[in-house]
């Protein structure tokens, strides 16, 4: 058979996904998630002098969470259930910076753990900053800040 | 209401990305990026604080949240500091995150291992 | 030199095929962890372990536990000492293939490290056959080997990362097989092999490599076929390594399309090892996938006679990650070889 009609074929013949039912898991997984992100919110902003201060706790807070659902071996389930409702809150991106250490621990503590620790988690930094800085630039200059 | 919407935008972020990432070939590594991206840039036309006043944790959870406060803090920090701020204010709002990934995940780490 | 002066090879058959005289599986074994010893063919192997780390403290020398587990036994089974055996060929899928090397250190055997992926046993089998029949050897074990963790390690993402498996994903068999091929012995007979030429048709996915293997799987059934003159009704089974759910269903269709229905006598390894319930995804991959499988259920069902011949097709996947993140697309392999009672 021709390379290009196999391939054809191939995605002819790929198994369906079922959509509906992933994303309306992704939904739910991720609605709760941001619900339980809701009320540490509400709390942090009773304590906490300013807005900011309270993002900067329900950040910490969630990742506090995800990094420690991923100790007790909980959250690659809620990702196998949830898909993208699991990897798309914040405390998925604690769950691939402590999965990835828990993974590479056996290969030592400065060789695996601590420098695989970044492996997924490293692009989302880099761009958040990188982008950040652009963006609060522009921001800046539009909001007069640097006058 | 907030608790309402809280659930609600979360949910339609997540399962918006779930569907992106069953129709095109982007890996959940790509998206992260793109969604952190997308956040600090609806911050920059002053969207994204606006979509966290109206659902708080449906907006601030996902990862979109991250990139926006970025920003939040860049700006927060230049009307302090003036220019030092871009470089200072990145990790204002979420260092305190990071550096809690970092802890936590240095700890767990040394005691958990993997369940499979 | 002209090629008239050569003496031609005696021992082919057709363009691709050797045909192998008095080699036979003499012993075998086969260790596997406690996933797949909960599978349909958990009865059928020597040796369950209950921990899939076997209270090893890293999952690479987890995997060199199982092999060494595998090797140990077959030499015991056959009451033989490591220096009667005249080579150790052994493959597995990590960097520098160190399961089987590692493993080696240990018993002073010559050695010859093999990598096809997950169709290196094929590559061993025929490679044994070959020195055996070659008058090179009298003994020789073979063995291959696969650990779920250490090739996540290897190819994919941490064990605890949520990650969402496709249907078209497999998962790979933690265990490790041997077997002492010999002169002599009452097992069954390796009659024929049809070495595989790496095919490449394209495809890049490597969430469904069962795809991406049938061609070649296709190619060298196709290829023995037509050396021997045989057709599928020759063989009472016809069993594939780990093309799984999704790759059979393409070789199906591509045996289909050369006018070959393969119908009930066709089977996949990476098929028969899970059930559904234990939610493999497509079905078992890794190169303990067909190892334990034929060194198990197959042989054992050939000795009892429900099997007479049969044509076993390890299949491989032949990238590493860095080609895969490069845009590369997936170049396979499949050997073919005869075992007859």
């Amino acid at each position: 058979m021709d390379p290009k009609r196999y391939r054809q074929l191939v995605q002819e013949r790929a198994p369906k996904p079922n959509v509906v039912r992933d994303a309306t898991r992704a939904f739910l997984l991720g609605g709760c998630i941001a619900l339980i992100g809701q009320f540490v919110f509400d709390y942090f902003r009773l304590i906490e002098p300013t807005r900011g201060e309270a993002v900067a706790a329900t950040l910490a807070t969630m990742i506090f969470f995800g990094a420690v659902l991923t100790a007790f071996g909980v959250y690659d389930k809620l990702g196998e259930w949830g898909g993208a409702g699991a990897a798309i809150p914040i405390t998925g991106f604690a769950n691939s910076m402590v999965s990835s250490a828990m993974d590479f621990r056996r290969d030592g503590i400065i060789t695996g753990l601590t420098s695989k620790l970044f492996v997924i988690a490293g692009p989302v930094i880099v761009f958040a900053v990188v982008v950040g800085f652009i963006v609060g630039l522009l921001r800046s200059a539009f909001l007069g800040l640097f006058a | 209401m907030i608790y309402f919407w809280a659930f609600v935008i979360g949910g339609l972020i997540t399962a918006a990305s779930q569907v992106v990432l069953t129709y095109t070939k982007l890996t959940v590594a790509q998206l992260l990026v793109i969604l952190v991206s997308l956040g600090a840039i609806l911050n920059g036309f002053g969207i994204y604080d606006r979509l966290i006043d109206f659902a708080g944790g449906g907006a601030l959870v996902p990862v979109s949240g991250f990139g926006s406060s970025v920003v939040a803090g860049v700006v927060q920090e230049v009307r302090r500091l003036g220019w030092e701020g871009l470089f200072t204010g990145v990790f204002e709002l979420t260092g305190l995150g990071l550096a809690a990934a970092l802890v936590f995940g240095f700890g767990l780490a040394l005691v958990a291992r993997p369940k499979g | 030199m002209s090629a008239a002066t050569v003496a031609p090879a005696t021992k082919r058959v057709g363009k691709y095929t050797l045909a192998i005289d008095q080699v036979r599986i003499a012993q075998r074994a086969t260790v596997v962890g406690p996933r797949e010893g909960a599978g349909p063919l958990g009865k059928w192997f020597d040796q369950v372990e209950q921990d899939h780390m076997a209270e090893q403290p890293t999952p690479e020398k987890a995997e060199r536990y199982f092999l060494k587990q595998a090797v140990q036994l077959v030499l015991k089974k056959a009451g033989l000492s490591p220096d009667e055996i005249d080579f150790f060929l052994s493959g597995d899928l990590l960097n520098q293939v160190i399961t089987s090397s590692f493993t080696a250190r240990e018993f002073g055997i010559p050695f010859f490290g093999l990598f096809n992926a997950c169709a290196t046993f094929g590559a061993a089998l025929t490679l044994g056959s070959v020195l055996i029949d070659g008058g090179y050897a009298n003994r020789i074990i073979i063995g291959a080997s696969s650990h779920y963790q250490s090739a996540e390690r290897q190819y994919r993402y941490p064990i605890e990362l949520n990650v969402q498996r496709k249907a078209t994903n497999q998962w790979t068999v933690t265990g490790a097989g041997a077997a002492l091929l010999a002169r002599d012995g009452s097992g069954p007979r390796i009659t024929m092999v049809t070495p595989g030429r790496v095919v490449d048709y394209g495809l890049s996915d490597t969430n469904d490599m069962g795809s991406a293997m049938a061609p070649a799987a296709a190619d060298t059934l196709l290829r023995h076929l037509s050396d021997t003159g045989r057709s599928i009704g020759d063989y009472d089974l016809i069993v594939t390594g780990d093309l799984s759910a999704q790759g059979s269903k393409m070789f199906r269709l591509l045996a289909k399309d050369a006018g070959i229905t393969l119908g009930n006598t066709h089977q996949d390894c990476g098929v028969l090892i899970y059930s559904q319930e234990q939610q493999p995804g497509a079905g078992g991959s890794g190169a303990a996938c067909s190892t334990t499988v034929i060194l198990s259920y197959i042989l054992s069902e050939m000795e009892n006679t429900r099997y007479r011949r049969v044509l076993a097709i390890p299949t491989g996947a032949l990238h590493n990650p860095l080609t895969a993140s490069q845009g590369e697309t997936i170049p396979c392999i499949a050997h073919a070889v005869v075992f007859e009672l």
